[in-house]
């Protein structure tokens, strides 16, 4: 009985990987020298250009390592090096392309190896190419997933702090606060404009509010609707609002689409819209002559 | 002679992409930032109304020579609903959208040659050009 299970699949197989993981130990020096050869010559390369010899040596190595260390070594161990070696290319900045042909290549070389030296053979020759399928496929999926949770993590905090970029009010002056808008005006964003918009009037007591469009890129017939709309909004609820940091060409660009900003008091920069908001509220700023 | 790169619209995002992608055509070519302003914003007009009425299309991006004279040429094509009454649109202020109803009139003041083609049911072609003076 006991016979029996040692030559249960299970034991077959792990029998192949222990002669693929000897066969990639006894070549090591070769399978790397020829894997980075393949990997140079690959079409578009630049991920070894713009690395130091000695890197790309080491980088080869650990590579190296971690292929033969999925044939050896425990679940565990094994996940936690393809973790700290995934991270490490993707800061490295190696295309997934780039990463995903360097696993192909390197079980093609210990696989054509193996054949030439005659550890594969006719009869074996099925079990191996499961075997060496079984091999390449986990290690591939496991670089995918890393690579795109990186990308996930990086949007979502990308987005994070565009949002905190979004629309801040901030008070300037007793009942004057400015809010600064940077970047693009999508839906999303006109619509956080708007909120904290009135919240920041009603909660700092603003009786002018100064909408700088200063970092605006573009301001098409959408921009202009929402900052509109936002205008109208603020008027409801008892404050003004002025558009203020409108630049030359956007002023050209507004007039020419035919934009009508009549109800709106604007300026061309942030300062002089303080200096009218405070004249707003009766209020000036004066130079003090010293004593 | 001309040299052509394009942007699909599907996201709100796309509309970015192409307006970036128009100004640094139009730097290329020597506009200055007023005309840059002027074509970024068509852009963004042209690449909105796909967005928002046609849900996917394109936005092309070309370079024209002509008679000695640079310009240019923005190709907004989508395969949406077409435009019912082209003439309305036209008209500063029509707006199906609740919007200011200034883009398509505004686009047209923006640049300098301006021509629609619309089928309903099939879609809308819409080309306008900027010369380099």
């Amino acid at each position: 009985m006991k016979l029996w299970l040692q030559e249960s699949p299970g034991g077959f197989y792990d029998k192949m990987n222990k002669q693929m993981a000897t066969y990639i130990q006894e070549n090591m020096t070769g399978v790397i020298a020829e894997w980075q050869q393949m990997m140079r010559d690959e079409r578009d390369e630049r991920s070894f250009q713009v690395m130091s010899e000695e890197m790309v040596n080491q980088t080869s190595r650990e590579f190296a390592g971690l292929m033969t260390s999925s044939l050896l070594e425990s679940n565990e161990v094994y996940e936690s090096r393809l973790q700290d070696f995934a991270d490490k290319v993707v800061r490295l900045g190696w295309s997934i392309t780039f990463m995903t042909k360097a696993i192909d290549h390197f079980a093609e070389i210990v696989y054509e190896g193996m054949r030439d030296s005659g550890i594969i053979h006719q009869e074996n020759m099925d079990g191996f190419i499961h075997e060496f399928s079984n091999w390449a496929t986990p290690i591939r999926n496991s670089m995918i997933d890393t690579y795109s949770k990186t990308w996930e993590r990086t949007v979502s905090l990308q987005k994070i702090a565009l949002q905190e970029l979004s629309a801040s009010l901030i008070p300037v002056f007793d009942k004057v606060s400015v809010m600064p808008l940077v970047g693009t005006i999508d839906t999303e964003r006109a619509k956080l404009i708007m909120e904290n918009l009135l919240d920041g009037v009603v909660k700092h007591r603003a009786e002018v509010v100064l909408l700088d469009i200063t970092g605006v890129p573009v301001v098409d017939t959408m921009v202009a609707h929402h900052i509109i709309q936002a205008a109208d909004a603020v008027r409801l609820v008892g404050a003004k609002c002025m558009l203020v940091g409108i630049r030359p060409e956007i002023a050209q660009t507004i007039v020419t689409l035919g934009i009508n900003l009549n109800d709106f008091t604007t300026t061309s920069t942030l300062q002089r819209g303080v200096e009218q908001a405070l004249a707003w509220t009766n209020r000036k700023i004066v130079e003090v002559e010293e004593a | 002679m001309s040299d052509q790169s394009s942007v699909e619209i599907l996201t709100e995002w796309d509309i970015v992409a192409a307006r970036q992608l128009g100004r640094n055509v139009a730097k290329e070519l020597g506009f200055g930032t007023v005309d840059q302003a002027r074509i970024t914003t068509a852009i963004s007009e042209l690449a909105r109304n796909i967005y928002l009425y046609a849900g996917q299309g394109r936005i092309e991006i070309q370079q024209l020579t002509e008679n000695g004279m640079k310009g240019i040429l923005i190709i907004a094509a989508d395969s949406g609903p077409g435009i019912p009454d082209v003439r309305k649109v036209m008209e500063d202020g029509f707006t199906t959208s609740g919007g200011l109803g200034a883009g398509l009139p505004g686009v047209k003041r923006l640049m300098d040659d301006f021509k629609i083609e619309t089928i309903q049911g099939e879609g809308t072609d819409i080309r306008a050009t900027k010369w380099l003076r």
